[in-house]
């Protein structure tokens, strides 16, 4: 079972690296990020506060278009080029397909995130940086990268057309990121509450402050379990 | 293993794709799926593989039924229609690939990519990557990632489409050699395919199943008329054609080359048409030249059996 899984997200990290696709993320992202937090007007230098929160805000928009960009082929790609045949012929089942292409996605995603370690050493040689709000802030990165992996596999997974699946994705995530947040805060009641629950921005901030609630840990994980479950739905029902 | 197929079914929306079929097939045995395009046998060999699920109907995998079930597909080898590949991958990956996911353990999955780049000629190219190479080798590849686990049931879809004259040699050799210890079942347009490799055809169309035999059987079935090609010198082709319409049972005479006086007679009779032919010929002291027998094409059968 799970030498599958490892098979299959192996092949997918092979093919990231063969294709440029990995050094493409890793140098826009560095770039993007680095800009803004070193360079940029508000950078850490004006705001003369060691911390990373600058980076995280920026990671979090950057990442909400790169991993559907990641995900978008998943399963998009093997349907069109016929090669998923292959795989549900062999001793695959689509839930351990779902799972190795998500895994090989989340690897990407933390090498990515550890190639940004630098800042946190650099901003603790300037200053007293808070570690814990810095684990926290990376931890949050990461879970809302599973989500949104979740909901790009599960994009790729109903269409065999790649812009189809990016703009889709973008579309779960823009709701997700902006539009709860919007309509949630012109709404009261249990509807303004139960809408504000579910807006990822909101958990997000939550846990990059530095305030670990096991309710924000499992709106992510229940979000990734979610997203997961409907690819593997949609993979098996193509049969 | 063998295989027993009862009354499998399955429909795309509102169309019958395969209706009810039934057949078995043995280990040991080549059998080869003739139909014309849309008849039902790329339907039919994704339920044999599980790719697709059937509507209705039951496949028997040796003594285990069908369903869902990783321990039948290690069993099974498939080269898909078209032979999807991952272009971007190297020959050699892809085949470790494909051998992971089939369950060969690790300790032996080296050997058998060696065994495999061998068989399959693939020893000039195994460091390509797949997009790099030509129709015939990703055709090999197909094969190779198809037989690399050692299945006991082979299905091939279509397996020598886009090969050259040599290549098609060379793939119908190794299926050859395959199909003696294992089920083999593939799929084909070329008649002449069937007769080489098979032992078995399996004709269907519209999604049922109209002939199942070896070569010489189904020729029986359809052989009700007698056709022989003549070359007979007389005094002149239109008496000589006049007379042999004459003949008892002769329904068409064609005379096919006038040059060279040469006749083609389809005959319908029991009686052996090449005597009466002769018996003719000594009675007008004509010089009968040459005289053929011809056997019913497989292609006629199949035109026979699909074109109503």
């Amino acid at each position: 079972m799970n030498s599958i899984i490892t098979t299959i997200a192996k092949r997918e990290l092979n093919s990231f690296f063969d294709s440029l696709m990995a050094y493409i993320l890793l140098i826009a992202f560095l770039g993007f990020s680095g800009f803004f937090t070193w360079i940029y007007g508000a950078d850490v230098f004006i705001r003369k506060e060691a911390d990373l929160d600058v980076f995280f805000g920026i990671a979090k928009w950057t990442l909400f278009f790169f991993i559907p960009a990641i995900t978008m082929k998943m399963i998009a790609e093997e349907k069109k080029s016929g090669t998923i045949e292959i795989l549900l012929t062999k001793a695959v089942n689509p839930r351990q397909l779902v799972l190795g292409k998500y895994l090989a996605c989340l690897i990407l995603i933390l090498i990515t995130l550890l190639f940004t370690l630098p800042y946190y050493f650099s901003i603790a040689r300037l200053g007293n940086i808070d570690t814990g709000a810095t684990i926290s802030g990376y931890l949050g990165l990461m879970l809302m990268s599973s989500a949104y992996i979740a909901i790009g596999i599960f994009t790729s997974s109903i269409t065999n057309n790649q812009i189809v699946a990016f703009l889709l994705a973008l579309l779960i995530g823009i709701v997700f990121h902006f539009i709860l947040d919007v309509i949630s805060s012109g709404s009261r009641g249990m509807m303004g509450n139960i809408l504000s629950d579910l807006s990822v921005s909101k958990h997000f901030d939550s846990i990059s402050r530095g305030v670990l609630d096991t309710r924000d840990i499992l709106f992510f994980l229940g979000l990734t379990a979610l997203g997961l479950y409907l690819s593997e739905l949609f993979v098996s029902k193509a049969k | 293993m063998d295989l027993k197929i009862s009354e499998l079914s399955k429909h795309y929306a509102h169309q019958k794709a395969v209706d009810l079929i039934s057949f078995e097939v043995k280990s040991g045995e080549i059998v080869g799926f003739l139909g014309p395009n849309g008849a039902g046998k790329t339907t039919t060999m994704k339920m044999l593989t599980q790719y697709l699920t059937p509507d209705h109907g039951v496949i028997w995998y040796g003594n285990s039924r069908n369903s869902d079930n990783i321990d039948i597909r290690r069993e099974i080898g498939y080269l898909p229609e078209h032979n999807p590949l991952y272009e971007e991958m190297p020959v050699l990956d892809y085949l470790n690939f494909c051998a992971a996911l089939q369950g060969v353990p690790e300790s032996e999955i080296q050997g058998r990519i060696r065994d495999m780049v061998k068989k399959c000629g693939l020893d000039e190219e195994k460091h390509k990557k797949i997009g790099e190479l030509s129709k015939g080798y990703r055709q090999r590849v197909g094969l190779a990632q198809a037989i690399i686990h050692n299945p006991k049931v082979l299905i091939l879809d279509e397996p020598t489409t886009g090969l050259d004259p040599n290549q098609i040699v060379e793939i119908r050799a190794l299926i050859k050699e395959l199909g003696r210890e294992k089920t083999v079942i593939l799929s084909t347009h070329i008649l002449s395919e069937v007769e080489a490799t098979c032992d078995r055809i399996l004709i269907i169309n519209k999604g049922k199943i109209v002939a199942d035999g070896t070569v010489g059987n189904l020729r029986k079935q359809t052989e009700s008329k007698q056709i022989i090609k003549v070359r007979i010198d007389g005094p002149s082709q239109d008496l000589i054609f006049q007379s042999l319409r004459q003949l008892p049972g002769v329904s068409v005479v064609d005379l096919i080359n006038k040059e060279e006086s040469r006749y083609e007679i389809q005959s319908s009779s029991e009686d052996a048409l090449n005597k009466q032919v002769f018996r003719l010929c000594v009675e007008k002291d004509w010089d009968l030249l040459e005289m053929t027998p011809t056997e019913t094409k497989l292609e006629d059968i199949f035109r026979d059996l699909t074109l109503n």
